[in-house]
């Protein structure tokens, strides 16, 4: 079986990340599983963990009173799910549904920040892995707000 | 008009004249989209086109506009044509029945580059109506499928209601040696696919960079942001065809209506290679 380093080391976020670090961010994983229609965490609610997509396919999801749930984005294989642990208030701005069997794993954010606190160029290298996300991101949402499709 | 054009015998093959076609049946494709099959009342019995060329349609006495060719080339028997309807022109166009007849000139422009593109993956990126354009390239590639890698259609629009030739896709997602990604801007928890714009399926595609051919076509900002995801992939500009659209009138290369940087639209496009257009493309005139 992979230990939870092994697996960091796979992904594309932590890949060439200094092997010290990957051990020590491996203490805060932990295997993660939804079944499909499952709610990984909802709107509003606390934000304390991120996770790391192995298998599967997840919608981020806005409620609209007069629409519904609106799926906004989703994410795959490969793919970091959540940031709002990095940042007070710490609490989830969309929802995150399973749409398939998906599999991960899940970071303790808490955990996180009290090793990131503690050794700052690890709190660097990580601030830097998720600000390419996080610019990504924005500019997807540019695109999609301006509605490329004419 | 029609009546005219009928009885007067055509003596030259005038590319400002129109040829007359019946159509002969029409498609709902979505809420804002059709397609028209079209025969020649002229005894024309096949209209051969290269994939990529447009004709200039003209609706009698409502006006004439370009639209791509979204027929099988090997089937040039009936004209296909898809139309988003949007303004003037292509709403009268909407209204069309079948029997009535519409005036044909074409077939213009550049087509894609699907003789370059053998041996190498080809990646399709559709936006919107930009996949009626394509289609005529995905059947000659696909009826040619031993001639080329592996081959990748990546669909962005705006909602699933948009999705055009929905039942085709279906069909084609069935086959084994050609991979389909679908992604709309929003939609309701029922829609079990991608979210997002078109541009976040470039980086996980399954082709090889460097030996891929790119044919975009859509909105002007949706490819300008495509090619970017191309190449910064690591695709080469010079494999990346974009497919241009400006308000055009004779389609001859004379009115200099699509002049686009030194070139015109209707006779050195519409398609181009990334690399030639690339820096017209951030212009606010050219
Ligand atoms: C080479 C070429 C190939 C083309 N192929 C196709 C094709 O296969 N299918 C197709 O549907 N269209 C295609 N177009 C675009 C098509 O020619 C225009 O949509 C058409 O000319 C609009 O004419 P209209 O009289 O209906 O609209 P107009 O009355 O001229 O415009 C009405 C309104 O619609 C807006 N508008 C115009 N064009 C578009 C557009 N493309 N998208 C969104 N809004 C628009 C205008 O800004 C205006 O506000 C192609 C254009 C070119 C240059």
């Amino acid at each position: 079986m992979q230990t939870f380093a092994e697996i960091l080391k796979e992904t594309r976020f932590f890949k060439d990340l200094n092997p010290e670090y990957i051990e020590l961010l491996a203490g805060c994983g932990s295997n993660a599983r939804f079944d499909p229609g499952d709610y990984i965490f909802k709107e509003g609610g606390d934000a304390d963990t991120f996770y790391l997509i192995r298998h599967g396919q997840v919608a981020l999801e806005v409620h609209d009173p007069r629409r519904g749930q609106i799926v906004v984005d989703t994410l795959h294989e490969d793919d970091i799910l959540g940031w709002s642990w990095l940042f007070p208030p710490y609490k989830w701005h969309y929802s995150a549904r399973a749409m398939s069997l998906t599999r991960g794993v899940a970071m303790d954010g808490k955990c996180l920040r009290g090793k990131c606190d503690m050794d700052t160029a690890l709190g660097y290298e990580l601030m830097k892995r998720f600000a390419v996300i996080m610019v990504d991101r924005l500019q997807a949402t540019r695109l999609q707000v301006l509605n490329i499709y004419g | 008009m029609v009546e005219q054009l009928l009885t007067q015998p055509r003596t030259t093959t005038d590319p400002m004249l129109p040829n007359l076609f019946r159509i002969h049946r029409v498609l709902k494709e979505s809420y804002d989209t059709f397609t028209v099959e079209l025969v020649s009342l002229e005894g024309y019995q096949t209209f051969p086109f290269a994939p990529g060329q447009f004709n200039m349609l003209y609706v009698f006495g409502v006006g004439e506009i370009p639209i791509s060719i979204s027929g099988d080339p090997l089937h040039p028997e009936t004209l296909v044509h898809t139309t988003r309807a949007v303004g003037t022109v292509t709403k009268a166009m909407r209204e069309l029945k079948p029997g009535d007849v519409i005036g044909v000139r074409g077939p213009f422009g550049s087509a894609w580059p699907v003789k370059e593109a053998r041996g190498a993956d080809v990646v399709f990126v559709a936006g919107g109506i930009g996949l009626a354009p394509l289609r005529s390239s995905l059947y000659h590639i696909l009826s040619q499928r031993e001639k080329y890698g592996k081959i990748v259609l990546l669909y962005g629009c705006r909602s699933p209601e948009d999705i055009l030739f929905r039942k085709e896709l279906e069909k084609w997602r069935a086959r084994f040696d050609l991979e389909i990604f679908v992604t709309v801007d929003y939609a309701n928890s029922r829609w079990h696919g991608n979210v997002g714009v078109v541009t976040k399926l470039i980086p996980k595609a399954p082709f090889d960079p460097l030996n891929t051919v790119a044919m975009v076509c859509g909105p002007e900002v949706m490819m300008r942001f495509t090619a970017i995801e191309l190449v910064k992939r690591g695709v080469n500009p010079e494999n990346v065809y974009l497919s241009m659209e400006r308000n055009m009138k004779c389609a001859v290369g004379f009115c200099g209506h699509c002049q686009f940087g030194p070139t015109f639209i209707c006779k050195n496009g519409p398609v181009y290679p990334y690399s030639q257009i690339q820096s017209w493309l951030s212009m606010w005139e050219v």
